[in-house]
């Protein structure tokens, strides 16, 4: 199985080749993909040199185009895949079908991968987009069992790739509003999820905090309690008079226990989330899932997911939690 | 413009339902939209009556078109969606890429759901060669947006879809794997007792200082406002929509219909009946107060 790591900017980029990453996938500084954060992504020339490093190690640069242009904005799309092309990328991971079609038209020999916030969970989904844009891999989102990914592995057209670990959307990508509805910037036209200009910290004189998303109180914090980013699925909310994390707790996904069971079912790649987090975070995470994956290569029968892995990741994990989500029957 | 009934969200009892829809018989409603397409769990009425109520409302002079789930997981609810299209009994709403597909391979017209992300023209033009015949846009895509798409497929020389705007109802916002209502009610998923069934327009979710905020619906997540755009009918008109969706919603349907059918015959715009929404004005979508 591939290892796909995420690469925020330059450093980040040569820190995953570095530490054992198979590919990296990266985003330019626009809203053409879906962590268009301010001081994050590539320039034309960054991303060149990133490619240069990648492919001098015999590694892969894949660049993520996964947001859906508005008819208005089209341009930039199309004008990235072209940029991908020149620049030597070895494959677009996109969603949205007027770049995928650009793309299988005017660059056919440019690999395209399906991007997660293209929402296909089946086997008839994945043909329409193989069948229609030559896909040659699709990343799957993340909802389904793992039983439901070996089922799928059997009937996809094309390799799939799924998330192994990092942050988790616990909507189906490329199905959300919940960020639009409040703050009018949603992931799949704006790249963004809960952007920082809409968020409001207030600490209040008995040390407490209080986090509003434009005018919507996301959660209150006791003055030790940690807290995290506020996007609303991770917010804590009143329902049938409780007070709860009514969607999900800050935490993130781990897979690693899974590793065999994804190996042997066929799944070519494992992808890494967090184009957002910093050069440590992608180092450290990078080089724990290299190990693991190594180890499982060259001893697949006795592998197991060692504790030092796992704490590892656990250090690196929204709240310090990771859970197994959807892949667990008991997560749903 | 013609008036049409979305696919009930919810998951209401088997007489209730089938009450409901012998109600909507006699409704000035043009297009009737059935099925289930939140969870696949919600059996209150099978894949059979569905399409026996099918038959009673076409025969009473709706078009019917039954929907497809937003989100399938299981081998189960292909095999399901493959079925309703290979009786090719009437369009599908098609709600994910696999009932675009699966309408594809057998030559069959859909309409195109508002979950499946059709944000520019060129994906809209990729569709029809597909089979789209009717086009829903998503939440986000309010008045401006929907303008711009129309008229770059006009610039292009080519003509439109039918266009079906969600003019009444709760939105639709998000989806999961996680059944949030179970989760609510601490029940695993797999043994959840049906329980969203109580909750026949959703549970409510305010913030912690006690603002109505969203409606837990199974794997759904809806905003809390019941939204309205019978205010804009006039801009609805310019635009070109050719029919008005609306939602059905616990309480008031018939009054809303008849409100939605006044308004559909009269020049000027009827008054507000349920929240302003932001989407339509370009503004997050749960500003309900402002301009227009």
């Amino acid at each position: 199985m591939q290892l796909v790591c995420p690469a925020g900017n330059l450093p980040a980029l040569q820190a995953a080749i570095d530490a054992g990453a198979d590919a990296v996938y990266t985003g330019l500084r626009n809203e053409t993909n879906a962590r268009a954060f301010p001081g994050l992504n590539f320039s034309d020339a960054e991303l060149a040199q990133g490619i240069a490093y990648a492919h001098a190690r015999g590694r892969k640069v894949y660049l993520a185009l996964n947001t859906y242009p508005d008819s208005a904005r089209l341009a930039p799309w199309l004008d990235a895949v072209d940029k991908a092309a020149a620049l030597g990328c070895d494959a677009i991971i996109a969603a949205e079908l007027a770049v995928l079609d650009y793309a299988a038209r005017t660059h056919p020999a440019l690999a395209r991968h399906l991007s997660v916030q293209g929402s296909a969970t089946t086997a008839p989904a994945l043909r329409y987009m193989y069948e229609r844009f030559g896909i040659s891999r699709a990343v799957l989102p993340r909802v389904l069992s793992v039983q439901q990914v070996e089922r799928l592995c059997e009937t996809s057209p094309v390799p799939l790739e799924v998330f192994a670990f990092g942050s988790l959307c616990i909507m189906v990508e490329g199905r959300c509003q919940l960020s639009s509805y409040v703050t009018g910037a949603s992931p799949n036209r704006q790249g963004v999820c809960s952007p920082a200009k809409s968020v409001r910290w207030d600490e209040h004189p008995d040390g407490r905090r209080s986090v509003h998303l434009n005018e919507m109180l996301i959660d209150r914090f006791e003055p030790a309690e940690p807290a995290g980013y506020p996007t609303v699925c991770k917010g804590r909310f009143e329902v049938r008079g409780e007070t709860f994390h009514a969607l999900e707790e800050p935490t993130s996904l781990n897979t690693l226990e899974l590793l065999p069971r994804l190996a042997q079912a066929g799944v070519a790649a494992l992808k890494i989330e967090g184009r957002q987090r910093g050069v440590a975070y992608v180092a450290s995470v990078t080089r724990t899932w290299r190990d693991a994956l190594d180890r499982y290569r060259a001893a697949p029968a006795t592998w197991s997911a060692q504790p030092a892995w796992q704490a590892t990741l656990t250090r690196h994990a929204e709240g310090h939690q990771t859970t197994l989500g959807p892949y667990h029957r008991h997560w749903h | 413009m013609k008036l049409s009934l979305g696919p009930l969200q919810y998951f209401w009892p088997r007489e209730r339902t089938l009450a409901f829809y012998r109600e909507v018989a006699d409704w000035p409603v043009d297009i009737v939209y059935l099925g289930e397409t939140v969870c696949s769990k919600r059996r209150e009425l099978s894949t059979k009556d569905w399409t026996a109520l099918a038959a009673e409302l076409a025969a009473s002079g709706k078009q019917v078109v039954l929907s497809s789930l937003a989100l399938i997981e299981a081998e189960a609810e292909l095999g399901v969606l493959k079925r309703l299209i290979a009786q090719g009994q009437g369009w599908i709403e098609a709600n994910d890429l696999s009932a675009v597909q699966l309408s594809r391979e057998r030559g069959m017209p859909f309409v195109a759901g508002p979950t499946l992300n059709i944000y520019n023209h060129v994906a809209l033009r990729l569709l029809m060669d597909d089979g789209l015949v009717r086009w829903v846009p998503g939440v986000e895509q309010g008045h401006g947006l929907i303008r711009e798409l129309r008229d770059a497929v006009l610039a292009a020389g080519l003509s439109m879809p039918e266009l079906e705007v969600i003019a009444y109802g709760r939105l639709p916002l998000s989806y999961s794997a996680r059944c949030f209502t179970a989760r609510a009610l601490d029940v695993p998923k797999d043994q959840c007792g049906f329980r969203c069934i109580d909750y026949p327009d959703g549970l409510p979710l305010a913030t912690r200082d006690g603002r109505p905020f969203l409606r837990i619906n199974g794997i759904q997540v809806q905003g809390d406002e019941v939204t309205d755009l019978g205010p804009e009918l006039l801009q609805l008109r310019a635009l070109g929509v050719d029919v008005l969706r609306l939602y059905p919603q616990a309480k008031g349907m018939a009054e809303v219909v008849a409100h939605y059918h006044l308004a559909r015959r009269s020049p000027q715009p009827p008054p507000r009946i349920a929240a302003r929404s932001g989407y339509w004005h370009g503004e997050p979508g749960m500003h309900t107060t402002g301009n227009g």
